[in-house]
């Protein structure tokens, strides 16, 4: 089964497929690139194989016949991250007009990173709302308007802000579907960038994934390349639950080529980064570039690590992680939440509970230290989790 | 009071006190913005040691004469708050009440809206600072004032005139609080046959601001409400078998048992909530009324009647959360369909709400954020009503929002569980008085809109209709285990992808309520 699935992945079928599966997307690095952060792909499409197969209630997924596979030439368009965000955005504007867009100096200013640059001139004020700031009222407007019709897609400036709207994200976001008895749904996106940046201190470098992470009824992504960024905040826009997608604030500026035809990501999936066979690193978010940074050196020293990014920070897709541990037995989590209590921790213990009679050692787990980010460059380099570090931490696993 | 003042100082000049003591009086007293008995006792006085003994008993005597001085409704509220304190000197210290500046002429008010007029009403201009009633510790009354407008005055509350609405109205009105206040006796009768648990907030005392303001809205406007929920939403039209089974923890409770008395949710009725965290739902009933606003500019969705309304609920203590004051601001930013209706019955739980508020009057944040804000004697439904009909009407027509301050009372205690030890029974009193059911009854009567025996029908159909809620209540099933993750996502995929591949929603024991999820 897990063979299969890679064979398909890897494999670029030519033949459109049949539309109502879900197209989920892979992409492959350009090996031996000169650059690390820059990720190169080809518009792929893995239909039948999925071992999903029949019983799965699709999403509602707008897809064209695959025309243009067959081009020869570089298929899609070039783009930076963030414009992929704005792209899938205004698709999703244009497609629904009730969808719209609330946060800080989102509409003239066009977003203190540029994700909605130009929407508000297109879509108008209402539509695209600027708003003074007050994250928890805004937040918790938005989950009125999202309980009264709209599809509102909430900006934190920065995901840190978003603490302020923990009351509204929590009680009203997490838990109103079910208080109500499913009488309401919030179709809301919560979106911004979080992480740690360059220097940027530690209130703007928090990384709110492990905060949010134990609320009930919300579901929680995490961006990494153009490709699944545009795909999982279409996803994210067109799915019925409130939806946290995190950006981070050092990924915006990644350029990628991405297909021009329509495409929605799965939001519960993974993402095979690179297929491998003597370790498992999960992965998700900026960390994703220091493991594949860390990959090229471990190739070099004749490792083959299997890299998968898990992109669904809640809920864990257990299958394409279980079946990477079924092959690999060894599994490093890599991610930037703090050590305690952080996404890492928590996909830790789901893989003993799952697949303990698979592991050949014990699950290794890199994090950001339990520190306040530091503004000093070096201080704040030891904070997070390095690629030197990786390499260690593989060779110790597959001793 | 003045003579006494005269006495003082008389006693001060002989006792020949220093200099200065005598100037700071002078200086205090020119500047007009206090009087003899704060004077005394305004912790900033301290007279001189020698003077200690005499300073003590003027106090005690201004203090015992001051109780007699008959209190008085019509006055305008600002004295009424200050409160009586003693002299620093013989205290523990005590934190001084809000002193008060002279209210604004209404030149200085923003906009011409109709309800600016209100509080530029005579009751405001008639203040005197040289009044002496009131300082001492008095019962700590709201401000109670008409609030028509000058050719309407008094209209409501006397007999013999014109009735301010129909017969079918009155009895409408009559029906919906006889309605809240029989459920709510009723409610705390079960809980205390252990019927329903946890928190269990009564709304006794309270029906005049639910009806006097629900009753006016379509099917389409919506309501967003505190923990105090059940009237508001019996108001809104959800059928009081819904209310009662959901409190009894049902699976046909309108919320499925799974909300609980704090939490009533009707999408039918568009009843947005229920919310336990104070100020939780103002921000909700903000979405709603963007909701609105977006739907006829954007969606191009408009009703002939105009923009659907929202009306938010909460109470006094809610009015110092950021939450209050942030949509406040973007209420009037935007002008949204909404109104801010402040339950103000004094007390959040056993914090008086002169106690927590540097400035009591909650109407006044209105104008701060540039709508109007006003008062209504909330203990009184057609008061309410007029008022009501106001601020909706402006809402639909786009005007943007409006704070209404209703003054009302609970007559319970914050919750079943709340032993209400510190309101004094003559404040009660006052309220009880007031009973906007009695008084509703009363003015049905004296114009002869319905007989008493009518009247007397309505309470009898309204009992069998809470009997009715409760043997249903009482009969329904209890949730099965099959309902317990059913809710959690709208999309249940939202549960993700079992190790087997599966989507863990597609799991057979997820419908069973067992699947480890």
């Amino acid at each position: 089964m897990a063979s299969l699935q890679m064979a398909a992945l890897l494999s670029a079928p030519s033949t459109p497929v049949a539309s109502d599966r879900v197209r989920v997307g892979s992409l492959r690095l350009a090996a031996r690139n000169g650059s690390a952060l820059v990720v190169r792909s080809e518009a792929k499409v893995s239909g039948g194989v999925s071992a999903r197969g029949a019983n799965l209630i699709t999403h509602a997924v707008a897809e064209k016949a695959a025309a243009a596979s067959s081009t020869d030439s570089k298929p899609g368009h070039e783009l930076l991250l963030f414009e992929a965000l704005r792209e899938g955005l205004d698709e999703e504007m244009e497609r629904d007009p009730t969808v719209c867009v609330m946060g800080e100096d989102v509409g003239h200013y066009g977003g203190s990173y540029k994700v909605t640059k130009g929407l508000a001139t297109k879509y108008g004020d209402l539509r695209v709302l600027d708003t003074p700031i007050a994250e928890n009222s805004f937040t918790g407007m938005g989950i009125g308007s999202a309980m009264t019709g709209l599809r509102p897609v909430v900006e934190g400036m920065n995901m840190g802000f978003l603490l302020l709207a923990y009351n509204q994200i929590s009680n009203n976001c997490g838990m109103l579907h079910y208080t109500s008895g499913g009488q309401f749904k919030i179709p809301i996106v919560i979106r911004g960038p979080g992480g740690v940046g360059r220097q940027l201190g530690a209130e703007h470098s928090q990384r709110l994934e492990s905060y949010f992470q134990s609320i009930p009824g919300l579901q929680m992504v995490a961006c990494s390349t153009p490709y699944n960024a545009k795909g999982l905040m279409k996803a994210a826009i067109r799915s019925e639950n409130p939806v946290v997608l995190f950006e981070h604030v050092l990924l915006y500026n990644l350029k990628e080529r991405i297909p021009d035809e329509e495409y929605v990501l799965s939001l519960e999936e993974a993402e095979k980064v690179r297929p491998g066979e003597h370790v498992t690193i999960l992965t998700y978010s900026r960390m994703r570039y220091h493991v594949m940074q860390a990959a090229k050196t471990l190739v070099n020293k004749g490792y083959d690590p299997e890299v998968i990014d898990i992109r669904s920070l809640k809920p864990f897709d257990l299958y394409t992680i279980g079946n990477s541990i079924k092959k690999t037995h060894r599994v490093l989590i890599v991610e930037e939440c703090m050590r305690t209590g952080g996404i890492g921790a928590s996909l830790r213990s789901a893989i003993i509970d799952n697949f303990w009679d698979y592991l050949d050692a014990p699950i290794l787990c890199l994090s950001s230290q339990d520190v306040p980010t530091p503004y000093a460059g070096t201080l704040e380099n030891w904070t997070v989790v390095q690629p030197e570090q990786i390499v260690a931490a593989v060779e110790q696993l597959c001793k | 009071m003045v003579s006494l003042y005269y006495i003082k100082c008389f006693l001060i000049r002989i006792t020949k006190g220093p200099r200065k003591f005598l100037n700071k009086i002078k200086a205090i007293h020119s500047d007009g913005s206090s009087h003899a008995v704060a004077l005394l006792t305004s912790p900033s006085f301290s007279p001189p040691p020698l003077l200690y003994p005499l300073h003590f008993l003027l106090s005690l005597l201004l203090q015992n004469l001051s109780n007699s001085f008959p209190f008085s409704t019509s006055l305008a509220p600002l004295s009424l708050y200050l409160e009586f304190v003693p002299m620093a000197a013989f205290s523990a210290v005590k934190i001084p009440p809000p002193q008060f500046t002279t209210v604004r002429s209404s030149s200085q008010r923003p906009g011409s809206s109709p309800f600016q007029s209100v509080h530029s009403s005579s009751a405001f201009n008639s203040i005197s600072f040289g009044s002496a009633k009131s300082v001492r510790s008095r019962p700590l009354f709201a401000v109670s004032s008409d609030v028509v407008s000058s050719d309407k005055t008094k209209a409501a509350s006397s007999s013999a005139s014109i009735p301010a609405v129909t017969r079918e109205v009155a009895l409408e009105l009559y029906e919906d609080m006889v309605l809240g206040r029989a459920f709510e006796d009723m409610c705390a009768q079960m809980y205390y046959r252990g019927k329903m648990f946890g928190f269990v907030h009564l709304y006794n005392g309270q029906e005049a601001v639910s009806t006097g303001f629900i009753k006016l809205l379509n099917q389409s406007d919506k309501v967003v409400s505190t923990y105090r929920d059940h009237v508001h939403a019996l108001s809104k039209g959800v059928p009081s078998r819904e209310v009662m089974a959901e409190l009894f923890g049902k699976a046909t409770g309108c919320c499925r048992g799974q909300g609980g008395s704090m939490h009533m949710f009707s999408a039918a009725h568009n009843l947005l909530g229920g919310f336990a965290f104070i100020g939780e739902g103002i921000p909700v009933a903000t979405g709603a009324a963007f909701s609105a606003k977006y739907h006829h500019e954007v969606l191009k969705q408009s009703k002939p009647e105009g923009l659907d309304v929202t009306l938010a609920f909460f109470g006094d203590g809610t009015c110092n959360n950021g939450q209050f004051f942030e949509c406040l601001n973007m209420a009037q930013l935007w002008k949204l369909p909404i109104i801010f209706v402040v339950e103000n019955n004094l007390w959040a739980i056993g914090m008086s709400h002169l106690r927590a508020t540097s400035d009591p009057e909650i109407w006044k944040k209105g104008p701060a954020f540039g709508m109007p804000g006003v008062h209504v004697d909330g203990m009184d439904v057609l008061k309410v009503r007029e008022v009501a009909q106001e601020a909706i009407a402006r809402a639909r027509r786009g005007e943007g929002p409006t704070l209404v301050e209703c003054e009302t009372y609970r007559f319970r205690g914050h919750s079943l569980a709340d032993p209400d030890e510190l309101r004094k029974p003559d404040e009660k009193a006052h309220y009880a008085s007031r009973d906007p059911i009695v008084a509703l009854k009363k003015y049905i009567i004296e114009h002869g809109l319905a007989s008493e025996s009518e009247l007397k029908s309505i309470d009898k159909k309204i009992d069998d209709v809470v009997e009715d809620a409760v043997e249903f209540a009482d009969s329904s099933p209890l949730p099965p285990r099959s309902q317990l993750l059913e809710n959690v996502f709208a999309d249940p995929k939202g549960f993700g992808i079992g190790p087997d591949g599966k989507y863990r929603c597609e799991d057979p024991l997820f419908t069973q309520g067992t699947a480890q999820v």
